[in-house]
């Protein structure tokens, strides 16, 4: 851990302009990821502007009937709200597949989404990496890809967002609300949140310098039922090799995220068009140019057939 | 004390104290958390300098260049050792490579530098300003590309004979009227233990003292003599609590190695923990194996051919994994064939993970068992039994010393309702899930070592127990203070036990599980010397004399135990060795596992539902700490059957999942119901305890008995661990 600045910021425009100050700042907050990763050298920020005295942390309804939640509510009180598993019981289940409980006491909503990919490589500062050392190149390719993405890859990246939160979010068509360095507040659709790869993997978001997340807003409630299937080795407490987040409605209609297949929780909305014709065709469409590996090429028949049974069990 | 004849009735068989399952002796310190492990000695060193490992980053090259200068400056850095600088150092007989790198460098993450500092922090930090050249060289990391090239390596005590042949396998093969010939693969595997390996140094003059995480006492304080270039009395190691080792503490690591280096470099005591992303590429694996089997049979079961051959590979000077141990042993069968073949492969050093040859070598063998029990038509546990045999198959003049191998495998198909096995894998649902039955034989030798122990009686009556060996959470503790207190006719309350020094007298330590009979036994033997001292000193002959609740008996004559230390501690010492009665006898422990699985229909995910362990291994000295072992063990081996792998870069050289992230093994959502059930069995023939080990029998056949479930469950047939969900994903039964 190289020495560091700390601030606690006052209020979150104050965060945001803190942040722009300080090249490479980082917000804290739970810092169940930041801390992991400033110990062993993948992040190194000169500074941390503490963001957890800024209260954003209640969970609010809105005036379109959805719901307001603070960046910094946990992961454990958002799963637990009654209204979230009410409304939104798959923002609720994908909560809890993740992490264990003593990581979700800590994790906030903001850190969830910007929690950092799990790729092995990045994780070992010995190792060519393009999103820790842009321009380093991937030792992944052509390496250990197993839990790797299989679709909006990029000939520099092969790395998966972690976040089963995240799937939730983009099923829920959730908007992620922020303040700039400047003091102007902005909406961003979940869907423009995270980025692609391309050739700048160490850009994760759609975040500008100093931007700091204030808000996650659900829009109204959906109905419908609420399924997160998180498939993984073992029975709890691993990343997921795929999930499949969805919201299916009583005439078949419905919607599709998968999480462990790309750089951000993946949905392609034309896909849910496919609905009717099965998941064989949803799952055609959603992943549609995949270009798996060798190793994880099963991810692609595991998306299909984890999506026919989350189909099968909606209509149960 | 030397054991050259079957055991006889002895004060241990009165099973007051011996046999009970009594609560760990250490347990409220480990719960407390008050337990003094290595890296948390303030009690004794309340301000020591911190050192941090430095791994290389190639798997096989030199270091062309080190530039220590910026670390040398940043705040708080005390020393740094490098090879350059630390002097001659020898490596020691059990290690393969240097503990220390460079100018050469023998595996990723190979030692190559310590930062000592006033902080962790600063010493962690200042690590990272190292700047380190390497020139890289070529290596050999892929078993299955080395196969070819891997030779028969040097036979040793460790490895028993490399080739075995009896009558004509070939022969009998090709004219059996079934036969089978497959192929399975192990990956390599983590120990995985909770506690990294951690020590802290001291030196005063040119004694050190080191208080450290070690299974092997005298083995290790040995090695750190050797390795330093001092002599042996100059040395004092300390490990009274261990947390896990499964064999990665078996040996001196570069941790006590640097932490001493540190120490004399820094001039104050230093400690060391391997950082957790060091642990599978800087220490032992268990090495991964390709094993082929092949096996023939008459129509009835019998088997007339067996043969077992198995690659693994190790650095330049290594040693195979020895997976071919077992089917020496466990079958009969007229017509054998083992073999081992080691290929240099330029990873980490592999070594003894719990059951080294067992473990890995039972999941290839007995999933052939089960696939030719199918061929064949006869159900896996009758087949076992048909081919159950009392004698060494290789060496029939050699008799087991005890042999409930079909008792276990009857007792527990009984008590897991085997008989709702459906013999047609793939037909029984529950939901969504597709469930099976497995089961599996495990197998382990018997191994003994010659254990050492002192034993003092003070004027209040208390007994202390003294001895090197460790207890790496297995309860060693507890079952030493039940010996004594049986044989010294006190309670628990009674008895004081001291662990883990090497200025004790030297034990068996924790390894092989070798650990609780061998050392019990020295402990037995130190207790017949003081029993024959406070006879001697309270003038009772000491040949009639009971020792029972405190007091010492001879017909009408009475006497408080105490009495006989009123004017002085009374003090014995002595060892037990053995003779050649492991050498007429061969002496084993049997286990007979069973699993029921579920595999989800769609994803392909193995869930345990339940698993049963019925063990047979001598007396049970503390059901309580044994059953513990056993479970322990059981949840390794589902590891071992359903996720555990490091994974090679066969490009690059080295583990990639590195980390407790990567490196999955079970937890609690994965192990929903375990039963362990031993046999009421004594065996004579080990040791006066007439106990055997079974910390790792527990593990032995567990993978394979899950595997065979899961193909009981699915129908598709999984010979390379782990058995995740890709390797069956596309063949899954259809489920409309």
């Amino acid at each position: 851990m190289r020495p560091f600045t700390y601030e606690r910021a006052t209020s979150p425009a104050g965060a945001a302009s803190a942040a722009a100050r300080t090249q490479g700042a980082r917000f804290i907050a739970g810092g169940t990821n930041l801390l992991d990763l400033m110990k062993l050298q993948i992040e190194t920020p000169p500074h941390l502007i503490d963001v957890n005295g800024l209260g954003l942390d209640t969970i609010e309804a809105t005036e379109e009937g959805g719901l307001r939640i603070g960046a910094l509510v946990s992961n454990t009180d958002l799963a637990a709200d009654a209204r979230v598993r009410q409304d939104y019981g798959l923002l609720a289940r994908a909560l809890l597949a993740g992490a264990s409980g003593q990581l979700r006491n800590k994790a906030t909503t903001a850190g969830n989404l910007l929690q950092r990919t799990r790729c092995p490589y990045f994780y070992d500062t010995a190792q060519p990496c393009n999103k820790r050392q842009p321009g380093s190149g991937c030792a992944a390719i052509g390496g250990f890809t197993r839990q790797l993405g299989v679709i909006g890859t990029s000939e520099a990246c092969l790395a998966t967002h972690p976040s089963d939160m995240a799937v939730a979010l983009r099923a829920l068509d959730a908007t992620v609300e922020t303040v700039r360095p400047d003091g102007t507040a902005r909406a961003l659709p979940i869907a423009d949140f995270h980025r692609l790869p391309g050739d700048t993997p160490h850009i994760e978001t759609a975040l500008e310098p100093g931007e700091l997340i204030t808000a996650v807003v659900l829009p109204k409630p959906l109905g419908g039922r609420h399924i997160y299937r998180k498939v993984r080795d073992r029975a709890s407490y691993a990343f997921a090799l795929v999930s499949v987040g969805a919201i299916i409605q009583s005439d078949g209609s419905g919607r599709v995220a998968l999480g462990g297949v790309a750089h951000k929780p993946w949905r392609v909305e034309a896909a849910e068009g496919e609905m009717p014709r099965g998941a064989g065709a949803v799952a055609g469409a959603l992943l549609a140019g995949a270009r798996p590996t060798r190793e994880n090429a099963f991810k692609i028949t595991l998306v299909e057939r984890t999506l026919a049974a989350v189909l099968n069990e909606a209509r149960g | 004390m030397k054991f050259d004849s079957p055991a006889t009735t002895n004060p241990i068989d009165r099973l007051k104290v011996i046999g009970q399952p009594l609560d760990r002796i250490d347990g409220p310190l480990k719960t407390t958390g008050t337990a003094p492990y290595a890296y948390e000695r303030h009690d004794i060193v309340a301000d020591p300098a911190y050192g941090h490992v430095i791994g290389a980053t190639i798997a096989k090259g030199r270091i062309t260049g080190m530039d220590l200068s910026a670390a040398e400056r940043a705040p708080g850095v005390l020393a740094i050792v490098t090879a350059q600088n630390a002097g001659t150092l020898t490596k020691g007989n059990y290690n393969t490579a240097h503990l220390l790198g460079g100018p050469d460098i023998q595996h990723y993450h190979q030692a190559v530098a310590l930062v000592v500092a006033e902080s962790f922090e600063q010493a962690r930090a200042a690590a990272h300003l190292v700047r380190i050249d390497y020139k890289a060289e070529p290596g050999s990391f892929d078993l299955h590309a080395a196969k070819g090239a891997a030779t028969a390596p040097e036979p040793n005590d460790l490895t028993g004979p490399i080739d075995t042949h009896v009558g004509d396998f070939p022969r009998a093969l090709a004219q059996a009227p079934v036969r089978l010939d497959e192929t399975y693969t192990t990956p390599d595997h983590s120990h995985a233990m909770m506690e990294p390996h951690a020590t802290l140094a001291r030196w005063e003059d040119d004694e050190l003292t080191v208080w450290t995480s070690n299974q092997m006492v005298a083995w290790s304080t040995g090695e750190l003599a050797t390795t330093l270039g001092i002599p042996p009395e100059k040395v004092r190691l300390i490990s009274p609590y261990i947390g896990g080792g499964f064999g990665a503490k078996l040996f001196l690591r570069a941790d006590v190695v640097l932490a001493a280096l540190g120490a004399r470099a820094a001039g104050r005591p230093v400690k060391v923990a391997l950082q957790r992303p060091l642990i599978a590429n800087n220490t032992t694996h268990r090495p991964a194996t390709i094993q082929r089997i092949r096996l023939g049979a008459e129509r009835d079961g019998t088997i007339t051919a067996i043969g077992h051959e198995s690659w693994s590979g190790d650095l330049d000077g290594g040693g195979p994994e020895t997976a071919v141990g077992q089917t020496r042993l466990l079958y009969g069968g007229a017509n054998r064939m083992t073999s081992m073949r080691l290929a240099v492969l330029d990873l980490p050093e592999g070594n003894a993970m719990r059951a080294p040859g067992e473990a890995p070598g039972l999941m290839a063998l007995e999933i052939a068992m089960d696939e030719m029990a199918e061929k064949l038509g006869m159900d896996p546990v009758e087949f076992r039994i048909r081919n159950d045999t009392q004698v060494d198959p290789e060496h029939p003049e050699r008799p087991f010393s005890a042999r409930p191998f079909a008792q276990c495998l009857r007792l527990g198909a009984e008590r897991f309702g085997w008989d709702r096995r459906n013999a047609r894998p793939g037909q029984t649902r529950d939901g969504r899930w597709l469930v099976g039955l497995g089961m599996a034989a495990g197998f382990r030798n018997n191994l003994l070592m010659k254990s050492g122990a002192r034993v003092r009686l003070d004027s209040r009556g208390i007994v202390t127990v003294e001895t090197d060996m460790t207890d790496i959470g297995t309860g060693s503790y507890t079952i030493l203070a039940q010996t004594a207190a049986e044989m010294m006719g006190v309670s628990m309350e009674q008895v004081r036990v001291v662990l883990g020094d090497s200025s004790f007298p030297v034990s068996a330590g924790s390894g092989g599980q070798w650990g609780a009979a061998s050392s019990t036994a020295g402990v037995y033997a130190a207790c017949v010397k003081l029993r024959e001292e406070v006879a001697r000193k309270l003038s009772f002959n000491s040949a009639d004399a009971e020792f029972v609740d405190g007091e010492v008996r001879v017909g009408n004559r009475t006497a408080r135990l105490q009495e006989a230390a009123a004017d002085g501690d009374l003090v014995a010492e002595d060892s037990m060795e053995y003779g050649d009665i492991t050498e007429k006898m061969q002496q084993s422990t049997f286990a007979g596992h069973f699993v029921e699985v579920a595999v989800d229909s769609a994803t392909g995910e193995t869930r345990i539902r339940r698993m049963l362990a019925i063990c047979a291994a001598g007396r049970i000295l503390n059901p309580k700490s044994a059953r513990s072992q056993v479970i322990g063990a059981m949840t390794m081996g589902a590891g071992a059957a359903l996720m555990e792998e490091l994974v090679v870069d066969t490009r690059r050289g080295f583990f990639v999942n590195h980390d407790l992230a990567g490196y999955e093994v079970p937890v609690h959502a994965d192990i929903p119901h375990q039963d362990v059930i031993f046999l009421d069995e004594t065996d004579p023939m080990s040791t006066p305890m007439k106990a055997k080990g079974v910390g790792e029998l527990g593990i032995c056949g567990v993978g394979a008995a899950v595997a065979n479930a899961v193909y009981n469950a699915t129908g598709v047939r999984v010979r390379d661990y782990p058995v995740t969900l890709d390797k069956h994903l596309d063949r899954l039964p259809d489920v409309a």
